[in-house]
């Protein structure tokens, strides 16, 4: 897993970071910040939410311990991912290279990372991070500068392309893996809750999204665990592996690119036989650098 | 609103948010072998994301019709398995043409 494939696999989060971070730029100016201010958060940060709501508080001249609190809440799911990730990473990972790694841990780059059959390199992860940073800080720029010449339409528009990107990453999978399902209803189901029943939406959304975060993924890992071993690859065909299914559309630009593409249209071949599975399997590791990217 | 106050905020939000990231990935370096751990992880990206998408989708845009209008548009292209910057400018697109229409009428 090489340097180039990591930023192969960069280019679609790039480009959709720079529609977020571009609005952003936007929001910031428009909330009083001159045009550096952001673009510094986003050097420094690199984080969606984080951001704007670190940057609201600055704006509104909220206390620092709100600040402090809001931070943590919000990038605790991080703590998660750190975890997850530690697990995906290849065992030559050096400790300076974890904290590279740390650095570029965003949602997105977490989510190509995780999807990959085989364990995540340094320099393939380095790759994917560099690459979508390079959106982030460019789009945080643009926005900052063009900021004031933009109609409010355009600006309202944007507010939903975030929700969009994290739309298109939960819904395909939900198709093919009834466990996933119902992860996602219910995280969907209690997060309304603490947005609606009075009394619950006292709570931060921070903590909110923590709290169903962590209880839906509970609920999958108790009703439908995943035995690692034995059957992975009947799994991995039925798409119930994270990501492994939704790259179906073999227009390149359009999702990450996988090296799963043969073994995960589970649509158009039948699932596979476990032995079938693991031959793909094997094929997928022997010939995984050559092939990454493959939906391009 | 005073520079150095935003520079030391900014920072301290870096911190905070390296932090985050870093704890885990450094300090669990062991593989885990507990299927239900393992589900768990497996699982919390869908959880997380899915949260934070709902429901305050339906008020990242000017009017909530909009907003809805996007928000249908991006399930259904997504269910389609398009690709995640296609679904999201569609979505963009789909906000954008609807209140041009609210505006009109």
């Amino acid at each position: 897993m090489r340097f180039k494939y990591g930023c192969r696999d960069g280019i679609p989060i790039m480009l959709g970071y720079l529609t977020v971070s571009f609005t952003f730029g936007v929001s910031c100016v428009a909330k009083g910040f001159v045009w550096w201010m952001p673009l510094l958060c986003s050097v420094t940060n690199f984080t969606g939410t984080g951001q704007f709501a670190g940057m609201d508080l600055i704006a509104s001249a909220g206390s620092v311990a709100e600040l402090i609190a809001t931070m943590i809440v919000i990038n605790a799911r991080y703590a998660l991912m750190g975890v997850s990730l530690s697990q995906k990473l290849d065992g030559k990972t050096r400790l300076w290279q974890r904290f590279v790694i740390a650095f570029g841990l965003t949602d997105e780059n977490y989510a190509v990372a995780i999807r990959k059959p085989q364990d995540v390199t340094f320099s393939y992860f380095l790759g994917v991070m560099l690459t979508s940073f390079a959106g982030w800080v460019s789009g945080t720029l643009l926005g900052a500068l063009a900021g004031n010449f933009l109609p409010e339409s355009l600006l309202s528009a944007f507010g939903i392309a975030l929700y969009g990107m994290f739309i298109a990453i939960v819904i395909p999978p939900c198709r093919t893996s009834k466990a996933i399902a119902t992860v996602v209803l219910t995280a969907i189901a209690m997060s309304c809750l603490f947005y609606y029943v009075p009394g619950l939406n006292k709570l931060s959304s921070g903590w909110a999204i923590i709290i169903c975060g962590i209880a839906s993924a509970l609920i999958g890992a108790v009703f439908f665990p995943i035995q690692p071993e034995d059957n992975k690859e009947k799994q991995i065909a039925d798409g119930v592996i994270f990501g492994s299914q939704s790259t179906q559309d073999n227009n390149g630009e359009k999702d990450f690119s996988s090296d799963r593409n043969d073994i995960s249209m589970s649509d158009n071949n039948e699932i596979y036989s476990d032995e079938k599975g693991k031959k793909a399997d094997t094929y997928c590791k022997k010939e995984g650098d050559s092939r990454q990217g493959g939906a391009q | 609103m005073n520079v150095f106050d935003v520079l030391w905020k900014i920072a301290l939000m870096a911190i905070i948010t390296y932090l985050c990231r870093v704890l885990t990935l450094v300090l669990v370096r062991k593989k885990i072998t507990n299927v239900r751990v393992l589900s768990f992880f497996e699982y919390l990206p869908y959880g997380v994301l899915s949260a934070m998408v709902f429901p305050v989708v339906f008020y990242s845009t000017a009017s909530l019709i909009s907003a809805l209008v996007g928000t249908v548009v991006a399930v259904i292209l997504s269910f389609f398995r398009r690709g995640l910057l296609t679904v999201a400018l569609s979505a963009t697109a789909a906000v954008f043409i609807t209140e041009l229409i609210i505006n009109a009428i």
